[in-house]
């Protein structure tokens, strides 16, 4: 409450400290916050994949080997909180997100700066607190869903700071969807209209619509889970006359929503890039639109497919089978209506493109397999092996990751004024789409044979699948290294790229890069047409560059 | 709430932005009390289906007394009008009358959350007797944690409404009414809570 | 444009041939054992044809796009400015929702056929005390079934082994051995934890959850020795949560079942 009723002290900015501390301090400006989002999020990218490769090595022989069983599990519960929590959630709604949004409204921040730096800086300690509850008594060993009763049976600390942790990451998230959802409502520039926003915009405020909605579920349910662990109350507790099942509905009634949580701005983003390097309008805008509501709308109903094998009643397997296939629907529009913006364009192939392209063939390989899962006699046999494993990987790396690094190569100039190398981009895009593919494809035919997920040992037969998926992971692990070294070649001698090196059309692109502390020197521009390429207009502005 | 825009954009139109300015600051507590609906819903929604499908052992009390809940229920609504009152007051400037209303309001808070713990004290079952037991005092404890809340904004809305040297004046008045619509959600909460737990 | 059209139909026509020669040739499943399998791979194959139309499909025109529409170093400008086509956008709505559409349907068929939609309260009478609330599971057998001669076990799963009580000969096994074409009817509960019966071969899971006892039917077809996995995070040994079904012929199972008959703990 006291964040809303600050009073205005206008002249704080010029207090904020410059150069690369900022990037420490707790600055208001959405640009210095989109930055810390995203490096704060890869670096727990880097600890989640190295938790990932813990868990690759250990199945690379089907004996329980390179780590006793309980670390494994706990390696596998934070591999999943972390990627999820502190990685994707953060990086492609707060990192993309506040650095983007103003500018896309015209703005010079975000409604509300304060409660954005709160929003943050909460990341940073939860997610200490999370990885250094391994080095206490041993972090939470019940899997990233914390199913009672056996997150009540583990060891106690490990869970509760696991709790504590995720509710102050729901949090953050909350504070920063409420600020998007202020920020594109009631903080356009006047005479910017709604259905003249770049598409990300939308996808950011249906995003941040599931997140107000859902994500105070999941903090409710996981307070009754403390109460469980620390007080002894029976909500989810068997013995005590409670109900598992209810916290399964609970969690995924968040937890589904989640998953969109992570998808749709992926989509949003895309939308920016492909225009741009294929030299033609976004196909459909008023379509692509009213599929971003149909997913959210269709996201919100549809969780108990989670649990078709959890003692659901045949009605709601019905419902929820019908309801979950639809969501195929508007999804499908958007993957044609991207490939409709590809089709007799003038594409620039680069990294930003390759990834984005990666993506589409990715997500359309989970999106199928999705519709798969959905269906009741289907998910049976799969639910909970390494099929349900193969498909989400499709869908938040081969998607969202995917769409995450095209979107660093498409802003760095934006952000540093500096070129990245094409090169190491491309090798970067070989490198980590082959070693993805390597690793999750075959992971499929693992989980239709028989080979439940969250295991440390398995049938001796998978070895062969096994191995190939753990080369797989190595790959990924390798595509870093081009990456990194991308960014700091990039930084310290990238050829400087101009204000506008994509001759893009969307707002960010109309200032300087990077960007004056207001983001515009005078007023914003109002853009009407973000996509308007092939236009007159669009050509008027080739011409004026070059 | 520092804004750039706002303050920058202030010097070309001050009124018109100004009220722009306030406008979001109460769409984003909007916002706010949506999110923290759906916590209750979360509880409501727990607690409907334990009662639907987990019976509770033999021998078990969940027999609910209903005066005190009750008296708490006017107690609450009646605070509503006083706050209400309160902010009309402050409208017309008139610093103690909106004084003596959030003092009414907050004192009607406080005799809300000593009837909710003398109910605690008085009921034939503990936190963790049976599931109903345990939804109970979730639930009540969770709506009483928010009336806490509402009731220490409030007695700092009185330290800040007083007279000359107060920070929240008639031109300044979205610190009230953020904590008017805080407080009249939590009320609406408790009516829907005490139909759904003492009622049905 | 008719020699367009022609490549377009060729195309098209190549995709879906591979599609249905994959489908019906790469087999991705394990043995069918039960009843349920052939059924399931049914919808599989359905579905797994359809995934792979839409994937090559797309996958295609992602490639053949990259290619034919990328920017040539003499060229300058930028594309058609297309925004948009409403027809073509009406019919990647509706075909794709008439797809899915059927696609439901026909796995609420399949669902039907496996028994998932059978009420379970009603069938199960005879296994369970009327006060006892049965939760969920498949069910395969129908309330004539029940009297006549399928064989109930009632399995108890825990940290970390499955447990296998024959109530008829009173004796408790580690394996599960089930006569090959009986129905096999199991109450499963769990005494700690959340588990789940997997038994890939015969495409069927089933949460086992504490305090909700579960229905799952099978009748199996095939004589030999599968896996019984755990299929829900348990503990640190649920890698290692495993057991066995035997299935075989009636009379090695009778044998087997006279022999262990009151005894205590056959492993």
């Amino acid at each position: 409450m006291t964040i809303l009723i600050d009073s205005p002290d206008s002249n704080n900015k010029s207090l904020q400290p410059k150069g690369w501390l900022r990037y420490f301090s707790f600055s208001l400006d959405h640009k210095v916050i989109g930055i810390q989002y995203l490096v704060c999020g890869f670096l727990f990218y880097l600890i989640g994949g190295t938790l990932a490769s813990a868990i690759r090595i250990e199945l690379a022989s089907p004996i329980s080997d390179f780590m006793p069983r309980d670390v494994y599990n706990q390696v596998l519960t934070l591999h999943g909180t972390i990627m999820i929590f502190l990685w994707i959630v953060p990086v492609v709604n707060g990192a993309f997100g506040n650095y983007l949004i103003p500018f896309y409204v015209g703005a010079r921040d975000m409604a509300f700066p304060r409660l954005n730096a709160v929003a943050f800086w909460l990341i940073p300690p939860s997610g200490l607190m999370l990885v250094a509850s391994y080095f206490v008594e041993g972090a939470a060993q019940a899997g990233w869903t914390a199913y009672p009763p056996l997150s009540i049976t583990t060891p106690q600390s490990g869970q509760i700071i696991w709790i504590m942790s995720v509710l102050l990451l729901g949090g953050s998230s909350i504070f920063g969807g409420i600020n998007f959802i202020a920020t594109i409502i009631k903080l356009r520039r006047p005479g910017l209209k709604l259905m003249q926003l770049p598409m990300y915009c939308w996808a950011m405020l249906g995003t941040s619509l599931l997140v107000v909605l859902s994500t105070p579920v999941l903090a409710g349910t996981l307070i009754l889970l403390s109460f469980d662990i620390v007080a002894h109350t029976g909500f989810f507790n068997p013995v005590l006359g409670g109900n598992v099942v209810v916290y399964q509905h609970l969690f995924w009634f968040y937890s589904h929503p989640a998953v969109y949580i992570m998808v749709l701005p992926a989509f949003g983003l895309v939308s920016e890039i492909l225009p741009v390097h294929s030299r033609k309008p976004l196909f459909g805008y008023t379509t692509m639109v009213f599929s971003i509501m149909g997913i959210v709308v269709l996201g919100l109903v549809v969780w108990a497919h989670h649990m078709f094998t959890s003692g659901t009643p045949p009605w709601m397997r019905l419902f929820f089978t019908i309801a979950t296939a639809f969501i195929a629907v508007p999804t499908g529009i958007k993957f044609f209506n991207w490939v409709a913006t590809l089709w007799g364009g003038k594409i620039s192939i680069n990294s930003a493109m390759l990834f984005s392209c990666g993506f589409i063939i990715n997500f359309v390989f989970g999106g199928i397999t999705g519709v798969a899962l959905a269906q009741v006699p289907f998910d049976i046999h799969v639910h909970d092996t390494y099929f349900v494993v193969a498909h989400f990987h499709y869908i938040v790396y081969g998607g969202t990751v995917f769409i995450i690094f095209s979107s660093i190569y498409h802003w760095f100039p934006k952000v540093t004024g500096k070129l990245m190398s094409e090169k190491l981009g491309i090798l970067h895009f070989a490198i980590t789409f082959i070693g993805f593919n390597l690793c999750f494809a075959p992971q499929h035919w693992l989980g239709l044979n028989g080979m439940p997920r969250r295991v440390a040992e398995y049938d001796p037969q998978f070895q062969f699948v096994n191995q190939i998926s753990s080369i797989g992971a190595l790959l990924m692990a390798i595509s870093t290294i081009p990456f990194l070294l991308n960014i700091f070649l990039s930084i310290k001698k990238g050829k400087d790229s101009g204000d506008n090196p994509w001759n893009a059309l969307t707002p960010e692109w109309l200032t300087s890069s990077p960007p004056p502390v207001e983001n515009w020197e005078g007023d914003a521009p109002l853009v009407e047409e973000p996509y308007g390429y092939g236009k007159p207009i669009s050509q008027e502005n080739l011409i004026k560059k070059t | 709430m520092t804004t750039l825009n706002s303050s920058k954009e202030i010097k070309k139109d001050d009124s018109e932005l100004n009220e722009h300015h306030e406008d979001f600051r109460m769409f984003g507590l909007i916002t706010f009390l949506i999110a923290d609906g759906m916590t209750f819903a979360g509880f409501f929604a727990a607690y409907l289906t334990y009662k639907a499908v987990n019976p509770l052992p033999d021998g078990a009390i969940y027999e609910l007394e209903l005066p005190i809940p009750t008296l708490n229920t006017i107690l609450l609504l009646v605070s509503s009008a006083t706050f209400h009152k309160a902010g009309k007051a402050l409208l017309k400037n008139k610093n103690s009358d909106t004084q003596k209303w959030l003092i009414i309001t907050a004192l009607l808070g406080i005799t809300f959350l000593i009837c909710q713990l003398f109910e605690y004290f008085n009921l034939p079952f503990g936190l963790i007797d049976n599931l109903f037991a345990s939804t109970f005092y979730a639930l009540t404890g969770f709506h009483g944690l928010h009336v806490t809340l509402g009731t220490l904004m409030i007695l700092i809305i009185y330290w800040q409404t007083r007279p000359k040297e107060g920070r929240i004046t008639s031109q300044n008045m979205f610190p009230l009414e953020a904590v008017e619509l805080y407080w009249h959600f939590v009320d609406g909460i408790w009516v829907i809570l005490f139909i759904i737990l003492y009622l049905l | 444009m008719l020699n367009k059209n022609l490549y377009l139909i060729l195309i098209i026509s190549t995709v879906f041939g591979i599609s249905f020669w994959i489908g019906f040739n790469v087999n991705l499943l394990p043995a069918e054992a039960s009843i349920n399998a052939p059924i399931y791979d049914e919808l599989f194959k359905i579905l797994f044809i359809i995934g792979l139309i839409i994937f090559i499909g797309m996958t295609i025109a992602v490639i053949y796009s990259l290619f034919k529409f990328r920017k040539r170093k003499d060229q300058i400008g930028d594309g058609i400015a297309l925004e948009g086509n409403l027809s073509l956008e009406i019919i990647w709505t509706i075909i794709p929702s008439i797809i899915v559409l059927i696609i439901g349907l026909y796995s609420y068929n399949i669902y039907d056929r496996m028994g998932g939609m059978k009420e379970l309260n009603h069938s199960h009478e005879m296994m369970t005390s009327n006060t006892e609330k049965i939760w969920a599971g498949i069910s395969q057998v129908s309330n004539n079934d029940i009297a006549s001669n399928n064989l109930s076990v009632e399995v108890s799963a825990m940290q970390f082994a499955f447990l296998f009580n024959y109530p008829k000969g009173e004796f408790i096994s580690g394996e599960l051995h089930v006569p090959v074409d009986h129905k096999v009817s199991m109450k499963m509960e769990s005494k700690d934890v959340i588990h789940a019966f997997w038994v890939p071969e015969f495409r069927i899971k089933q949460d086992i959850i504490p305090g909700q006892p579960t229905i799952l039917n099978f009748t199996p077809t095939k004589v030999g020795k599968y896996p019984i996995i755990c299929a829900e995070l348990c503990g640190p040994y649920h890698g290692g949560m495993r057991a066995s079904i035997i299935v075989e012929e009636e009379s090695d199972y009778k044998d087997w079942f006279n022999k262990n008959t009151k005894t205590e703990v056959s492993l």
